[in-house]
């Protein structure tokens, strides 16, 4: 009963994330949802025109498609660590229940 | 000729800049942390300096915790995961662009802000080195406003929201939100100190920057508090016995170092 409904909070948590997210898209149009970043720059370049970076990255991602590969190994790695663990974590408790 | 000299010249301006934008700058939708090159030299030193010490003291947390308490490194594990994915999901936000969340709160609120120096550092110098988000020259400065400020934020937000009788979800939530959006206007204070407004100086530029980061990052805040709370909730069901661990071990060494 009680991890039943820690089960649906859970839910409700992801839900609610997905919302969050999904809702820019629908309620603001028109808008190019590039990264604010750029829009430093852009802010950057009006107080001081004449501001030139001096470093550049040593490696850039070849293309679009490049750095959505990387960034998607990033995202993958990542979930794949916290599953694993929390994977682990769960068969320990419920082996440890078992046990009782 | 006079004439035709000027023509080419800035022909050759135009195509110089033009080259340069489409070739030299990074494209959007990349760095949300402040870009390559793009805090003056003096600055990025600055903030180098600053954030180097509290690397370091990291890495002696962290080498303690794993001696004293090896079974931790799955749990540590854990928590550096979180950054790293949380760092890579750009989210589209009520001002019409992206950003991501950071993911730091959740690790200081388990093993205290300095591990998450350590961790947080090594997520964004991942990001400068592979895919230009950031740089090395404002790692510095992006490692302060990521992985230094906004964890120990997180970790005063909830022990003091504990200490005030506030729920253990409650807290982490208020813990993982608040510092992922001042971690946004750390950024947006860091770039109103090296360019203020020629009108206005740094109060004009911050409210630039401000409305630019911080006010994208608010619903982001509030999906990374979300989340938080999700992997919180799986921790406490899962592995109480690692979270009790953490409490006793914080009392210790953290009680001195945060007076």
């Amino acid at each position: 009963m009680n991890q039943s409904k820690k089960g649906l909070s859970n839910w409700l948590l992801v839900l609610a994330v997905l919302a969050l997210a999904v809702a820019p898209l629908i309620f603001v149009r028109g808008a190019e949802f590039g990264g604010a970043d750029s829009k430093a720059q852009e802010a950057i370049s009006e107080i001081q025109p004449e501001y030139k970076p001096w470093f550049k990255s040593i490696f850039e991602p070849a293309s679009g498609e490049i750095a959505s590969l990387l960034f998607a190994s990033q995202a993958a790695l990542g979930a794949g660590v916290i599953g694993y663990a929390i994977g682990l974590y769960k068969g320990r408790s419920q082996q440890q229940k078992h046990e009782e | 000729m006079n004439r035709k000299q000027q023509a080419l010249a800035s022909l050759c301006l135009m195509a110089v800049i033009s080259f340069y934008l489409v070739v030299g700058l990074p494209k959007p939708a990349y760095a949300m942390h402040i870009m390559e090159g793009f805090l003056p030299v003096q600055w990025a030193i600055f903030w180098w300096v600053v954030a180097l010490p509290f690397f370091l003291l990291g890495l002696r947390s962290l080498t303690r915790i794993t001696q004293a308490n090896p079974q931790l490194k799955l749990l540590l594990g854990l928590a550096g995961a979180f950054t790293f994915v949380l760092s890579a999901l750009k989210i589209p936000s009520v001002t019409g662009s992206c950003s991501h969340p950071t993911g730091t709160g959740l690790g200081a609120v388990l093993f205290g802000p300095l591990t998450m120096s350590v961790l947080g550092s090594l997520v964004l110098l991942f990001q400068a080195l592979l895919l230009a988000h950031g740089g090395l020259t404002t790692l510095g400065a992006n490692a302060f406003s990521m992985a230094i400020a906004g964890p120990f934020a997180a970790y005063w937000i909830y022990n003091f929201t504990i200490k005030l009788g506030g729920k253990a979800k409650i807290a982490i939530f208020l813990a993982a939100a608040i510092s992922d959006l001042l971690t946004y206007i750390i950024t947006s204070i860091q770039l109103a100190l090296a360019f203020p407004a020629p009108v206005g100086g740094f109060i004009a530029s911050f409210t630039k920057f401000a409305g630019i980061f911080a006010l994208t990052q608010v619903p982001l805040a509030i999906s990374e508090g979300l989340l938080t709370v999700l992997v919180w909730n799986w921790l406490q069901s899962y592995n109480p016995q690692e979270l009790e661990l953490l409490k006793l071990i914080k009392r210790e060494p953290q009680g001195n170092e945060s007076v």
